[in-house]
Order: C-alpha cells, then structure tokens, then sequence
C-alpha cells in the first residue's frame, strides 16, 4: 500500500521533471529538473525492493552525474542562451511523430510484457544478508569480468577526459608584472583608465549585482555588470527603470554634489560610454571565460 | 501495483528523452535527455528484476551507472573541447564532419 | 624427336636445311648490314639462291639414283597435348620439284635483277626482301607439316607484301601492297580454322597423318577442314572470289611479278592442294568446287587477259587463268594432281619468260600501256624472240612445254567430267586469243611510242612515272637480264620435252598413283581438238587485232568505268561469281575486264561495305547506347546521391531522427512478426 502511495507520488514526479528537463529553457533549469527526476526515479527504486540502487541512484547521479553537468555549465558559460527557433525544416513534426509511434508501440509491447504480478526479492536478499551484500557477490562473483571491464572503462574515461580537457599553453603565463604594463600601455594607446573596473551596486539604490555601476554624473558605468549577468538578460538595464534610478540616487546625493545632470541630458551630451552599455563581453573577459 | 505501470513510466521517461535528444540543439540539454533515456532503462532493468525475484537486474542497472558515469565524463570533455573551438553549445553548429 | 637436333638423317638430304638456312642469312645480312653492303649486297642476294639450287640440283640427282621420300627432324616446335609440332622437312619427289622450280626461278630472276635494278638505289634491300621470300617459300615447299607450311605460308606473304610495295614512294604500291596482303590475311583466316580443327579432331598435323583421324572423327570436320583450306589456297593463288589483289600487285617491279605472282608464290594455293590431296579425297563435293573454281577462275582471268591494256595486267590475268588450271587439275584427284604440279612447273617457267620479257620492254622503252607500244619487233627483236617463246609455250603448240601440260589437264578433266573438259578446251582457246592480241599489240603493227608521243607529251608527263621518258628513247637491256631470258626460253621451249612421260613416274608414288608415261607423238582426237580451238583463237586475235587504229585506244580513255547499275543493284546481295553473269548484260565487256570484272567494287559492296555498316552501327550503339547509357547511369546517381544527400546533412539531431524512426520500424516489424 505504501509502495502504491509512493509510486503515485514518485512516477508522476519523474515524468513531470523529466518533461521539465526537455522543457526548461535555461540549461540551468534543466539541470535542476533533472536532479528532480533522479530522485524520483530513486524514490521508485526503493518500492522496487532496490535500496542500494536507491542509494547510488541519489548519490552517483545526482550528487556527481549532475554535479558535472553543472560544472560544465560554469566552465563554458551560463549566458550561451539557446534560441529555441527550429532550425532543421519538419525536424519538430518528424520527431514528434516518431516519438509518439514509438512510444505507442513501447507502451503496447513492454506494457503488456508482464502478465503476472511482481515477485520478491526478499529471499535473495535474506540469502546474501542484505541487498547491497546480494549485489555484491553478484558483481565479484557471476559479473567480475564485466566489473573488471567497467573499471577499465571509467579509468580510460578519466584519462580521456583528461586528455581532451587539457590544453597546452602557448603564450607566456601572463604575471602581475605584465599585466599592470599593459594596463599601462592600454591607457597610453587608447585611454582606457588604469584603475579597477567600478564594481556593481556602487552608488546603486539596491546592493544586487544585476545593478550597474553608476559614474559621478549619474551615467552607467561600462564593465560594472557581470558580462553573464548580462549575457543571460538579467541586468537591470531597462530604459524605463533607469532613468528613474538614476534620479532617485542623484536625488539621495544632491547636497554632496553641485552639478546635477540627469541621465537624459548625460546621453543628450553624446557620451558614447554612458548611454551604451556593452552587452559583449569585452575582448580579454571573453577569453578568460573561454578558457 | 502492477509491474506493467512501472513499466510504461519507463517508456514515457525513455520517449521524453529521447524527444529532448531530437528537439533541443544544446548539447549539455541532449546529453541530459542521454541520460533521462538510462535512467528510464535502468528503470525498466530493476522492475525486470523484481518480476523475476532475481538481483541480476539490479546489477545490470549498477553497470549502467557506471557506463553512464564514464560516459559523462567522456561527453562532457567533448563538449567542452567543441565549445573551444566553435564558442558554441548549439550541435546544429558541430556540423564540420560532413564535410 | 627432341633428341639431336640435327642430322638425324645422314647423307646429303640431312643437311636440306642449308637451303633454307643459305637464303635467311643472306636476307639478314643484306637487311642489317645497311648501305654497306650497297655495292656488293646483290651479289649475296643472288649467292643466297643459287647456291640452294645447287644444293638441290644435286639433292635431285642423288633422289634420281634413289628415289625415296625422306623426312628430317629439325626440332620440336611445339608439344600440345598429343599433338606434335615439329620443325620437319619432308624431302620427296613433289617438294623437290618445287625447291628446283623455287630455287632455279628464282636464281635466275635474281640474276636479271642485277641489271633491272642496276639504278634503283633500294637494290640491296630488293634482294634482301628477295632472299627472304625464297626462304620462305622453300620452307613452305619443304615444310612436313600443316604449322611449319603456314609459317613459310606468312613468310611468303610478308616478302609479297614487302615486295609488291617495294616503290613504297608510290600510292598505287602502297596501297596494292596493302591490298595483297589484307586479302591474303582474310584467306588465311582459312588456314587457320583449318589447323585449329586439326588440332582438336585430327590429332596431328602432319600432311601424311589428318586424313585417316578425321576419316575416323566422322561429321563434317573433313569438309570443314577442305573448305577452310581451299579458302587459303584461294587466296593464296588469286582465284575467284579473291583474285583481284594479284592485278594490283603489278605494282611491284617486274622480277618480282615474275618470281611470286607468277612462277611461285601464286602456286602456293595449288601445293596446298596437293599436299591436302588425301584429305580432298574424303570430300568428294569439296574437291568438285575446287575443279568449279578452277574453272571459274580460268574464265575470270581470260576475259582480264583479253581486256587488259598494260602488258603486266594482261600477264596476270593470264596467271589467274593458268592457276586456274592448276586448280581445275588439283580437283580432279591423283591423276590431275600430276599434271597439276607439271603444269605448274611449265608455267612457272614460261610465265618467268613472259614476265622478265615484258620487264625487258618496259626496261627498253620505258612503260608497259599497250596504247604506247606496238611495232617492237624491230627494235628490240631478242626481247621479241623471248617472249615469243613464252608465247608459244603458253598457247600450247605442240612439242613446248605448255603443250604437254595442258593437254594431259584437258584430257584428265574430260575423263572426269566433259563438262570440265570442254571448259579447259575453251579456256586454251582464250588464252591463245589474248596472247596473241598481247604479242600483236606489243611488237607488231604502228610503232604507236612514236606516232603518241607527241600527242601525249603532256598526257605521259602527268600519267607516266617520272622515270619514263615523254619521249621514249629505246636503250637495251644489259646482259644481266638476258642470260635469264635465254635459258628460260630455252626451257619453254624444251621443258615440255624433258619432264612429258618421266614426271608421271616420278610423281606416281607422291599421289599414290601409277600412269602409263605418254608418249611424245601422243596426239588423240582431244588433243586435234584442243589444237583446232587454240588456232581458232589465234585466227580471231589476229583478224581482230592486226591493224588497229589510234582511234581505236581513245576508248580506253575511261580506264576505270562506273559500275553498271545492273551490278550494282544485284552486288549488293549476290556474291562476287556472279559478276560475270551479271556483267554480261553490259554493253562493253571489254571495259568490265580492264577494271578487273569490278571485283574490287563487288568486294567493297559485298564485304567492306557490311563491315563499313557494322562499325557505323557499332559506333552509333556506343555513342546512344553506351555512352549515354553511362551518362544516364551517373546521372541518376547524381540524383539518387542529391536526394540521399539531404539525408546526409550533418546534424546530428537529424540522424538520429532516422535513428528513432528505425527503431520504431524495426519494433513494428518485430511486434507483428510475434503476433503473426
């Protein structure tokens, strides 16, 4: 009865994740639906009379399968957004069709498979004292072999892994020494200032890093927004909000200062730097990101 | 609870899957659908083994753990590799082979 | 066999391989040497002949004493399953004939050579392809068996070839060169098949050892092996149906009509005959089509001879028509196959005559066209006397060597049939007619060389060779050319004599039959008839032919007339004998025979022209069948690969759509397979 309850809890679960891991537009999300899915597929290993699987399930795959996914994601950017326009003429319609065939015959050959009910594995676990002793000496014993093979097998993915993520360097390691030099020198050629980047929040009404930076005379300061945070949309750079932000922090500050402008005039001034926020990442960021 | 329901959950996870494998074009997203349609598998392998009242199901399962482990990682440095080179997730983009 | 490889038989016919071996290495020498052995090389030339005539004079002399056939195993050619092919020489009575005849001929046209080539600057090379020839027509004569004959056989036809378009500067030479030797490739296809059934059926290809296999193998292969052979012969000796490249091959300088296309190489075909002659005698019906076309061919040649209007055309046509008899003889079994080989010696001799006389007429006035001759019997009378003795040889008067030869023909083939008898009874009539209309118009009448030769001043500088004069100036032949001449009319005139009641003899044994020798004062009523026929035909040519006007030759202007359209109409589906049928229905016979009975157009209607077709109608099948078909074929690949190409796109998303797709087919196909 409690599996029956389980079940109608977990299978649902996991299809609903799983749906969402097809669905979720943003990898992230699609990540963390399947983590879900994971769990509830645990979830149905334990009615299965499978609690080592239940276990594995929830540490293998969602703590490290997942985990790596994630990782990945970090690695290469979160802020690569997928468009979610089909490119491949029909793909959609050929898949959907396709799918729905096969999941129609799926369901009429594996869903009539069984005609009789589940057994019970309670002899074989009481047998080896336990399900993971039970799995256990299956795998040393009847499965060595192929455990044998799956060792080797994880062991080459590792070095592969390895191999294919490593890259050899071939400029120089770039050390403090040189970086404030062309620092210097970016400044000479093309006056770009020196000093550190303003960071995010600075002179913002709210502490969020999705704020940027604003300078003295209330225009946005280029750089001070997360090139991701802006790669994924979620800068507060609207053109309704920010004037008024502009003006409520101008108004906060107006006896500090004597000269009051208005970002409205700012951009009248043609400041290029301050009306347009660069939504690329700078050149030197980008690579750093890549990397 | 029937067997039979564990089982069509199977095929229904397998088929999201591998609907998200054909729709979507990031490669990170396909590689996780890969790994909804294991999961739907080994579903399927431990209710066989269940059905059967023998434990090899569930070592069959176990292996697939551990090949889908090994295989993440492998896929996973591909991927990375590929978005060296072509600063792009999309796998309409990794169309170089072809040629 | 396989042994030594020499001299396994002792004595002087062991060594019978010098005659073959002397004439090969003068031709090689004189061919390699170069310009080196331009001053001398002719010397060699004419050593390399005559001394196998002496070695065969005296191999002749020891077969007198001792008449036996010998054969010597040289050496073991080739060894195909059972069948052997040796390099053997078979010495007897027929082959030693013909080594005298091959070898005296030929020694004595090579002596006049010396003299008709004396300013040729390919003399060397002349007697080089020369001594080739006669190597390899000595092995043909000597040869044992049917492999050996037919290398001789292509050895004769190579030197013929090379001979015949000696003067390869000219066209006409080239081109006949080239004529004589495609028709002799064709006939050979004959000789070939011939060798090949021998090799499957008979066993063997010894003369002496095919006709009992193929008596015993049973079916058509004797008669196929007798066709195939007379197909050669055919060839080989210019009868109907492929005469006509002998006309053409008087292209070649005059020794080397006499010596091949006369005395020698034409008789191959009839040798063949001879040597075959077991084999005929298992085909009766083969044999009586080698009589037909013998007989055909005496008629064709004829009427050539009598319209012919150059010296050397009409000489051989008169060869076609004397070879003819040959092969009428050769028809007629044993007893013809002895007058066969006695006319061909005769023949062999005066035709010589005749030949290296006309060569001494064009030698002395410089062409050979009977419109520009006339009334030479004054200014070249040994020349005259020469050919006069040919002459009458060849008409048959009595006591000279054609006499003897042709009557024993004339009588065999009345034995045989009448029909056949009274065929060459006419045929003797004919060749009196045009040879007396060739001696009368030669070197009797108006010295029309003279009378022309203003009027053609212009004409004879475009038509005549360069190396004849516009206006002839008569110079004689050095003695050279007529120590030749001398003896073989001495043998026209006493051959007949010498070989008439001995060679039946001599023969009998070759053919496995025995004859009564004839007396020399043999004369029965066939014999007063042949006489009456041939006088007949002297009476007409010289009513004809004694006075004949300028006016007379403008006819000849057309020298090749168009076909008729009678024949044109029917060449195109009857074969070439019917030509004469056909071309009776002309108005001018006469033009028909100067061109040769059309045989070059009947030939070109009735073989090039299906072949001409059949290579237009091969290439149009490669043009729209092949090549297009390769072009359709890749391009519906093309089609087919840009169609599976947009398969092929490169997204892995599409691929594995396909996947799913597949999958789901196989697991219909799967389900329907459990629940059928």
């Amino acid at each position: 009865m409690f599996t029956t309850l389980v079940f109608w809890v977990a299978a649902p679960l996991a299809l609903v994740m799983a749906v969402g891991t097809v669905v979720a537009r943003k990898v992230v999300h699609s990540a963390i639906c399947l983590c879900g899915m994971m769990v509830a597929l645990g979830a149905l290993y334990a009615t299965l009379e499978a609690p080592f699987l239940f276990v594995a399930q929830i540490l293998v795959y969602t703590g490290s399968i997942v985990m790596l996914f994630l990782f990945t994601m970090m690695l290469i950017g979160i802020d690569t957004q997928e468009t979610l326009v089909e490119t491949i003429r029909g793909q959609r319609v050929a898949s959907g069709i396709a799918i729905g065939a096969l999941l129609l015959l799926l369901v009429l050959a594996v869903g009539n498979a069984i005609a009789g009910g589940f057994g019970t594995l309670e002899d074989d676990n009481a047998h080896y004292s336990g399900n993971a002793q039970g799995l256990a000496v299956l795998i040393f014993t009847k499965y060595v072999f192929a455990f044998e093979a799956a060792a080797a097998l994880v062991l080459t993915a590792a070095l592969a892994a390895m191999v294919l993520a490593h890259t050899e360097r071939r400029s120089p390691k770039v050390r403090q020494r040189e970086s404030a030099a062309a620092r210097i020198r970016r400044y000479a050629e093309s006056g770009t200032s020196p000093a550190p980047e303003a960071g995010p929040g600075v002179y913002a009404r709210a502490n969020s890093i999705a704020y940027p930076a604003l300078l003295p005379d209330g225009s946005i300061a280029g750089g001070s927004v997360s090139p991701t945070l802006l790669g994924r949309g979620d800068a507060v750079l609207n053109a309704e909000t920010l004037p008024a932000l502009v003006t409520e922090a101008a108004a906060e500050i107006a006896g500090e200062l004597p000269v009051l402008t208005t970002s409205a005039q700012a951009s009248s001034a043609g400041d290029p730097a301050a009306t347009t926020v660069s939504v690329e990442p700078a050149p030197d960021d980008a690579e750093g990101g890549a990397r | 609870m029937s067997p039979n329901a564990y089982l069509i959950v199977s095929a229904a996870l397998f088929c999201i899957g591998l609907a998200g494998v054909l729709i979507r074009r990031n490669a990170v997203v396909m590689f996780m659908c890969v790994e909804l349609m294991l999961n739907a598998a080994n579903l399927a392998l431990v209710t066989f083994s269940k059905v059967h009242s023998e434990l090899d199901g569930q070592v069959a399962a176990f292996f697939t753990m551990v090949v889908a482990a090994a295989e993440v990682v492998v896929g996973l440095a591909i991927i990375i590799t590929i978005f060296r080179s072509k600063a792009s997730l999309s796998i309409d983009d990794a169309r170089r082979m072809r040629h | 066999m396989g042994g030594g490889m020499f001299l396994l038989e002792t004595g002087l016919s062991g060594m019978t391989w010098v005659v073959i071996a002397l004439p090969i290495f003068a031709a090689a020498l004189l061919l390699l040497l170069g310009e080196v052995a331009d001053g001398w090389g002719h010397w060699v030339g004419v050593l390399g002949i005559a001394l196998p005539f002496g070695y065969a004079v005296a191999l002749f002399l020891t077969m007198l004493r001792e008449p036996a056939a010998v054969t010597v195993d040289l050496y073991t050619w080739l060894r195909i399953g059972a069948v052997d092919v040796g390099v053997t020489l078979l010495i007897d009575q027929l082959s030693i004939l013909f080594t005298l005849l091959v070898t005296g001929v030929g020694a004595l046209v090579a002596i006049y050579s010396i003299g008709y080539l004396a300013h040729d600057p390919g003399r060397r090379r002349f007697f080089g392809f020369i001594n080739l020839f006669i190597a390899a027509m000595l092995l043909l004569v000597l040869a044992d068996n049917y492999v050996l004959l037919f290398l001789g056989w292509e050895g004769v036809g190579l030197a013929s070839y090379l001979l015949i378009g000696f003067w390869q500067q000219r066209e006409a030479a080239a081109l006949a060169a080239k004529k004589a030797f495609l028709m002799n490739r064709f006939a050979d296809l004959g000789f070939i098949t011939a060798i090949a059934v021998l090799f499957a059926k008979a066993g063997s290809v010894r003369f002496s050892e095919v006709a009992a296999p193929l008596n015993e193998a049973g079916g058509p292969w004797a008669g196929i092996v007798a066709v195939a052979l007379l197909l050669a012969a055919c060839g080989k000796s210019a009868q109907v149906p492929l005469q006509s490249w002998l006309l053409d091959a008087m292209e070649g300088p005059t020794p080397v009509s006499a010596l091949i296309h006369a005395a020698t190489m034409v008789s191959a075909g009839v040798y063949l005959m001879l040597r075959s002659l077991p084999l005929y005698e298992l085909v009766p019906a083969v044999q009586v089509a080698v009589a037909v076309i013998g007989v055909l061919t005496l008629f064709v040649g004829a009427w050539i001879g009598a319209a012919g209007r150059d010296m050397k055309r009409v000489l051989a046509g008169s060869t076609m028509s004397q070879v003819g008899y040959l092969m009428l003889a050769a028809g007629l079994g044993p007893v013809g196959a002895v007058f066969a080989v006695f006319h061909l010696l005769t023949h062999g001799v005066f035709k010589a005559d005749l030949f290296l006389s006309v060569g001494a007429v064009t030698e002395s006035v410089g062409f050979g066209e009977l419109r520009r001759l006339g009334g030479l019997v004054k200014v070249i009378p040994w020349v005259f006397a020469a050919f006069t003795c040919g002459y009458l040889a060849i008409i048959g008067v009595p006591f000279l060597a054609g006499f003897y030869s042709k009557e024993h023909i004339i009588s065999a083939a009345w034995d045989a049939s009448p029909v056949l008898g009274g065929c060459a009874i006419i045929g003797a009539g004919l060749t009196a007619g045009y040879m007396t209309r060739l001696l009368l118009l030669t070197f009797v009448g108006a010295a029309r060389w003279t009378e022309l030769a203003d009027a053609d001043a212009a004409v004879a500088a475009a038509e005549v060779d360069s190396d004849a004069p516009s206006t002839p100036e008569v110079h004689h032949a050095p003695a050279s050319m007529g120590f030749p001449l001398v003896v073989l009319s001495l043998l026209s005139l006493g051959g007949g004599l010498a070989l008439n009641g001995w060679l039946q003899g001599w023969l009998g044994p070759v053919f496995g039959v025995e004859l009564a020798p004839t007396g020399l004062l043999h004369f029965d009523w066939l014999s007063y008839t042949t006489l009456g026929v041939v006088l007949l035909g002297v009476v007409v040519a010289v009513l004809r032919y004694r006075k004949v006007t300028p006016e007379w030759f403008d006819s000849w202007q057309l020298v090749s007339p168009p076909l008729p359209a009678v024949v044109d109409t029917v060449a195109s589906e009857s074969e070439v004998e019917d030509s004469e049928e056909v071309a009776v229905h002309s108005v001018d016979l006469a033009a028909i025979g100067a061109a040769g009975l059309y045989a070059d157009a009947l030939i070109d209607r009735a073989a090039v022209a299906p072949v001409a077709a059949l290579t237009e109608s091969v290439a149009w099948a490669e043009r729209r069948v092949i090549r297009d078909g390769t072009d359709a074929s890749w391009r519906a690949m093309g089609w087919v690969s840009a169609l599976s190409r947009r398969l092929q796109n490169g997204s892995i998303r599409t691929y594995a759509l396909l996947l799913t797709a597949g999958t789901a087919v196989a697991l219909l196909s799967m389900l329907i397979w459990v629940w059928m």
